[in-house]
């Protein structure tokens, strides 16, 4: 047996300090202990994407990431970018667009999104489709996302242009 | 775009002008707030005080007697509840159509993970570690794991010959029609066997359930289903309680397919086990991935042999054909999956005499159930399969063969019906190929494939079907659902139906009819939350019947408010908004609540005789034509759907956009049970019950699918509209392998075609080719 | 079935000395744990057996690539990530970035580790085969110094390596590749286009001097018990004509008789050695200017 450890990090900008298994994984501490649900289990190995958040910036599977290895670091997830109004287009897209339909791969479908988007702000339908490979969904056949996050990558850009203008 | 084609707008939302009609705008989904927030409340995301988590111990063998559960002494079991066949308060008994399938194995195990003990505890890394303390001890008894063993019966494993359920068709004389041909050479018989597999649901979140009990208070579930009235009805004898004292509530709900129809009964009945036992504490009963798939159910495989009959110019003039479905080890739904199977044999064809003899057999694999289609995408397969079959050996076009023999208004369905609807499917057909460039594509095709040296060879392929709308025959009327709508004081509407919103845009449709037929804003509706103590029963959400049926009792329950509030002179026959709110407020400061109700009534017409198989299956149909173009790399056998085009009448088209969603999702799920979703079974076990293993396409294996209505309205449907979720299952398969034949001339009559299966075909064709 | 997670000890290290003294004093009893795209769905499924494991994700003097006149080297915990990002590997080992934007998906892209890749010992893993044909070398480090291996040379059986239980792989050196007339050939042949294990890989590299094979290196993944070199095929290749009509037939025959291929849930024997012998007349007709 293993003892529990103390593991703090921040979590959608607030720190948090977490008396859990060292091997418990990232997903589990952060819907149970820290008891934001948002961030989904479709596998629990890694293949479907549900519960991707964002480690420091880095797209990851919260189901494959022990949350020792979180310890210092800035965790985002699906919560954290409600709070965030420059992603707001996305989220209007998904609905519009009708990419979210049972939503239990949109959580991470918009995490692998905003990861994508801050790599690249236009990205063509081929480096959508690549980018969100890892993110399984059963519902849609991937068209309606593909357009939800060609739609806001578009509308986010043009917000970008025109603060850039402004300022 | 063909001329006529309505295109599924990729657009933005529509606001439609308050009171302004909202059927036919892309209205924002009801609750797509909640999932693109993090919000909304999925059965894993609630936590009780208290709760207990549940576990599941499972046979490892296909067959046998249990002669022993043993608890590891060196275990500390003193906090884990344990709950066995013993502790069932009622019946052990899962209720569904036939009443064979216990809710625990009591004595036998018919299939692999079959569920045996049931153990709980408040943590939930120590009750995964319970279950592996406990030790069955089960005598194997043979065991039957395919449709052949089952039909040879040596061993008996279900009734006295393994057959769950038998069901023979007959429209004319086949056997006449096969007597008078003999000797003539103006016509040809055509033969072919076909078969698919099983296939996942695979919903994103896997099945869970958070259940209370206790013999005073009775039992309430929250939990990821489909259908919260057949929940309540396996409840009310597993606990042999009143009615009223079970209650089913459905939480948000991660995609279902079927999947969630009816294995939700049984985990709903371990998760209420548990609690009883455990003196009411709450448990929470959630499958990891892994457990979801070997456990629940699957689409049933299927084989089925074709016998035709066809004049040397292509008429058809008949079709012998023999249908199998496996059903697993109970009887479950295998029943009615092969009465759907059945009734869609013969494809939408003018065949004077078909024959279908039709079985569901019993083998010990884990029972077979709904999957979006429900056995029609399996013999809709096999004829679309076999007409390329027989075009070829007529040398006949596919698209030729369909014009001559596709059915129009008064031709007879293989069950007699008599097609009222307004359809040409010759235009529905060439409209798919025109939007596919189909002849161009056969050029250019043909010119790439004889390039010297070519490793990816090209082709198209195209299927045309039909798929009925709602349940079959006199279902509806069995089923007489009920619908309830109710106006606040403020003048907003509120739907009260069991059906569920599992992602298919449920809460939107019903909105959008609800708020056309009263003249409201869109956003004055709401949908509430299926729960059995608060919603009338409205049926099951399956069978494409949601929109159709349902929806057309929430048009008529939302009419009964109007009605009433006219007929005490508090509304007029114009209003608006605004007066039909004050109306409300004035019926709810005399007279209390307002509510309308509204019970389905079959249309008229609509008569079907059970035991011959004749009359009207469904009062109406969805018609489609798709098309395949599909790459082959031979180098590694690899098959690419280039390009995908369905073309559809559903009738009116509420909101194109979830309407196009339900088509994109089913032709990807199609596409998967095609090419590359593969159940493999190791000795009745799911040997690759893992995401990693069990090959659902992703977003870089499929291509943008492009969808297209031609809406004929159904006079019976809310505002027209006729079902539209299952249709999309039924095309994708067949097109596709026959564009695999197009492709290569070789022959595929199994899916899923993996590149393994097709590197065999093809080495065996160059074999007897020599 | 999941594992009992409380039944798992995971110790950090202040740096890679005191991590190899951590080694070195618990051996076989502490396994590494780097980005754990590997380990954590052993987890899941309830196949990692318990015990300590030692947390080396944050190490990061075992990250990143280094480029000399010679010779790349990657620190074990580079990621998939980052191999994509890196200019010289894109220009002169592209294999490597092939098999990495193959490997999972982005999530995993940005855990999993080219060490990791390596020590998991899975004869289906992607880099593998690239690394062979690349003729990698292995760096192992432990309190008793380092030492090199040819990668060729590191797996020895089934999940059975070149490690002692005190050493930790360190880092991966490749010799560059900026010479004209190196040719790549890399394909992944998966159960689908992400989110994929391979079925069968092929990784080929060759020198060209006219229609010269001056010098080749080939690596096979998922069809033997080891990510396994060929050198019979490539000495069938070495010095030959592309040209010569009889070459595609007899390097074929060569190749079947060093892939041993198996049939399991992913794919059959038969499918896997066809595959092989396709995949490796497809890189002669890539050689000879074709496709």
């Amino acid at each position: 047996m293993g003892e529990r450890t103390e593991v703090r990090f921040e979590v959608n900008g607030r720190e948090v300090a977490v008396k859990t298994w060292p091997m418990g994984r990232l997903l589990d501490v952060l819907r149970t202990e820290v008891g934001l649900t948002g961030t989904k289990e479709g596998c629990g190995e890694g293949e479907c994407g549900a519960c991707s958040v964002l480690v420091d910036g880095v797209l990851v599977n919260a189901c494959l990431v022990p949350v020792v290895q979180v310890a210092g670091c800035s965790v985002q997830t699906v919560e954290g970018l409600a709070e965030d109004a420059a992603v707001e287009p996305l989220r209007q897209a998904f609905v519009r667009a009708n990419g979210a339909q049972c939503g239990i791969c949109t959580p991470g479908m918009l995490m692998a999104t905003v990861a994508l988007l801050r790599e690249e702000a236009r990205p063509s339908d081929a480096r959508i489709r690549e980018a969100l490979g890892g993110n399984l969904c059963r519902c849609t056949g991937y068209v309606r996302i593909v357009q939800a996050v060609r739609e806001a990558a578009a509308e986010m850009a043009g917000a970008r242009a025109d603060a850039e203008v402004e300022g | 775009m063909a001329a006529g084609l309505e295109e599924a707008p990729v657009g933005r939302a529509e606001r439609p002008p308050v009171g302004g009609p909202s059927i036919g705008a892309n209205v924002p989904r009801k609750e797509g707030r909640g999932k693109v927030t993090g919000a909304a409340r999925y059965v894993d995301d609630v936590v009780m005080d208290g709760m207990l988590y549940g576990a599941t111990v499972r046979s490892p063998v296909a067959r046998g007697r249990i002669v022993g559960v043993h608890y590891d002494p060196a275990f500390d079991w003193s906090e884990v509840v344990v709950v066995t066949a013993a502790d069932v308060p009622a019946r052990n008994l899962v209720t569904l159509i036939l009443e064979d399938q216990p809710v625990l194995a009591d004595g036998v195990v018919n299939h692999p993970e079959e569920a045996v003990v049931l153990l709980a505890h408040p943590d939930r890394w120590y009750v995964e570690e319970a279950r592996r303390h406990v030790r069955l001890e089960i005598e194997p008894l043979p065991a039957v794991l395919d449709i052949d063993a089952a039909l040879a019966a040596e061993t008996v494993i279900w009734g006295d010959d393994n057959v769950l359920k038998r069901i023979d068709l007959a429209k004319g004389d086949v056997d006449a029609a096969f007597a008078a041909a003999a000797g003539r050479d103006d016509v040809v018989v055509v033969e072919g066997v076909y078969e698919t597999g099983a296939q996942e649901q695979l919903y994103i979140e896997p099945q869970g359930m958070i259940a209370v009990a206790t013999p005073g208070q009775g039992v309430t579930v929250w939990g990821s289903l489909q259908c919260p009235y057949y929940v309540h009805k396996a409840l009310v004898p597993m606990f042999g309680l009143p009615e009223e004292q079970v209650r089913v509530v459905q939480m948000t709900t991660g995609g279902g397919f079927g999947g969630k129809e009816e294995y939700p009964s049984m985990i709903a009945g371990h998760a209420a086990l548990l609690s009883w036992k455990a003196g009411g504490r709450p448990v929470k009963l959630i499958y990891d991935r892994a457990e979801d798939m070997v456990a629940t159910t699957k689409r049933h495989p299927s084989r089925t042999r074709h016998r035709t009959l066809v004049t040397r110019d292509g008429e058809l003039l008949a079709m012998d054909i023999d249908f199998v479905l496996d059903g697993g080890a109970y009887a479950t739904l295998s029943a009615v999956v092969l009465s759907r199977g059945t009734i869609h044999a013969a494809g939408p064809y003018r065949v004077p005499h078909v024959r279908v003899t039709s079985r569901a057999v019993a083998t010990n694999l884990p029972p077979h159930g709904a999957f979006r289609g429900f056995g029609a995408p399996q013999s809709i397969f096999a004829v679309e399969r076999h007409l390329d079959k027989v075009a070829k050996a007529l040398g006949m076009t596919p698209e030729a063969l369909r014009r001559r023999n596709l059915l129009s208004e008064g031709d007879t369905t293989a069950t007699g019906q008599t097609v009222t609807e307004r359809i040409d499917l010759p235009r529905m057909m060439r409209m798919a190929m025109d939007e596919a460039r189909w002849d161009e594509r056969k050029r250019a095709y043909a010119e790439h494939n004889a390039v010297p040296g070519q490793t990816v060879l090209k082709g198209l392929g195209l299927a045309t079907f039909f798929h009925g709308s709602g349940f079959t025959g006199s279902g509806e009327s069995y089923l007489a659902s009920v619908v309830h709508a109710e106006a606040t004081a403020e003048g907003r509407v509120v739907v009260l139906a069991a059906s569920t919103e599992i992602g298919q845009g449920t809460n939107t449709i019903f909105s959008q009819v609800a708020s056309d037929a009263l003249g409201l804003p869109y956003e004055w509706v709401d949908v509430a939350q299926p729960d059995t103590a608060a919603v009338p029963d409205s049926g099951p959400t399956v069978a494409s019947r949601t929109t159709m049926v349902v929806g057309k009792l929430v048009e008529r329950a939302a009419l009964g408010l109007r009605d009433k509030l006219q007929a005490e002179g508090l509304l007029g026959r114009e209003y608006t908004p605004e007066q039909f709110a004050e109306a409300c407020a004035a019926w709810h400061a005399s007279r209390g609540r307002l509510l309308a109700a509204s019970e389905y009534k079959a249309p008229p017409g609509v008569v079907w005789d059970d035991a011959t198989y004749r009359g009207s299956a469904y009062g109406s149909y969805g018609w489609a034509c798709y098309v395949a173009a599909v790459a082959v790399d031979t180098v590694t056998w690899e098959t690419r759907v280039e390009d995908f085009v369905a073309v559809q009448d559903i009738g009116t088209v509420i909101h194109p956009v979830l309407a196009a969603g339900q088509v994109e999702g089913g032709v990807a799920q199609g596409i998967g049970w095609a090419l590359s979703e593969e159940v493999v079974w190791n000795d009745g076990r799911m040997a690759n019950g893992r995401m990693t293993n069990y090959i659902m396409p992703t977003a870089m294996d499929l291509p943008d699918l492009r969808v297209f209505f031609q809406p004929v309205p159904y006079e019976h449907g809310p505002a027209g509209a006729k079902g539209v979720g299952e249709l999309p299952m039924d095309g994708p398969a067949p097109a596709i392998v026959n564009a695999i034949e197009d492709a290569l001339g070789v022959a595929v009559d199994a899916i899923p075609v993996t590149p393994e299966r097709l590197m065999r075909a093809v080495k065996q064709a160059e074999a007897a080719r020599g | 079935m999941r594992a009992h997670v409380p039944s798992y000890e995971v110790e950090t290290p202040s740096g890679l000395a005191d991590a190899l003294t951590r080694l070195s004093e618990h051996g076989a009893a502490l396994r590494p744990l780097a980005g754990g795209t590997d380990l954590m769905v052993l987890l899941e499924a309830g196949h990692l057996p318990p015990g300590r494991f030692l947390n080396i994700w944050g190490l990061r003097e075992l990250r990143g690539v280094t480029v000399s006149d010679d010779a790349v080297t990657l620190g074990a915990l580079t990621t998939y990530a980052d191999v994509l990002a890196h200019p010289v590997l894109a220009a002169e080992l592209p294999m490597l970035g092939l098999a990495a934007r193959e490997t999972g998906a982005a999530a995993i892209q940005n855990r999993g580790t080219v060490g990791g890749n390596i020590v998991n010992a899975s004869p289906a893993a992607d880099t593998p085969p690239a690394l062979l044909a690349y003729g990698a070398e292995v760096e192992l480090a432990s309190v008793r110094g380092t030492r090199r291996v040819p990668y060729a040379a590191f797996h020895r059986g089934y999940k059975q390596m070149d490690r002692a239980p005190d050493e930790l792989l360190t880092a991966v050196h490749l010799p560059r590749h900026a010479a004209p007339g190196w040719v790549h050939c890399y394909r992944k042949v998966g159960t689908r286009k992400a989110q994929s294990i391979s079925k069968v890989c092929f990784a080929g590299a060759a020198r060209l001097q006219g229609d010269l094979i001056a010098e080749v290196r080939i690596g096979l993944g998922s069809v033997a018990p080891v990510p396994l070199r060929c050198p019979a095929t490539e000495a069938v290749l070495t010095g030959r004509r592309l040209s010569d009509a009889t070459l595609a037939h007899a390097a074929r025959a060569a190749i079947l008789t060093e892939a041993t291929p198996i049939d399991d849930i992913r794919s059959t024997r038969e499918y896997r050695a066809e595959v092989t012998g396709n995949l490796l007349e497809q890189f002669l007709r890539v050689l000879a200017g074709g496709a």
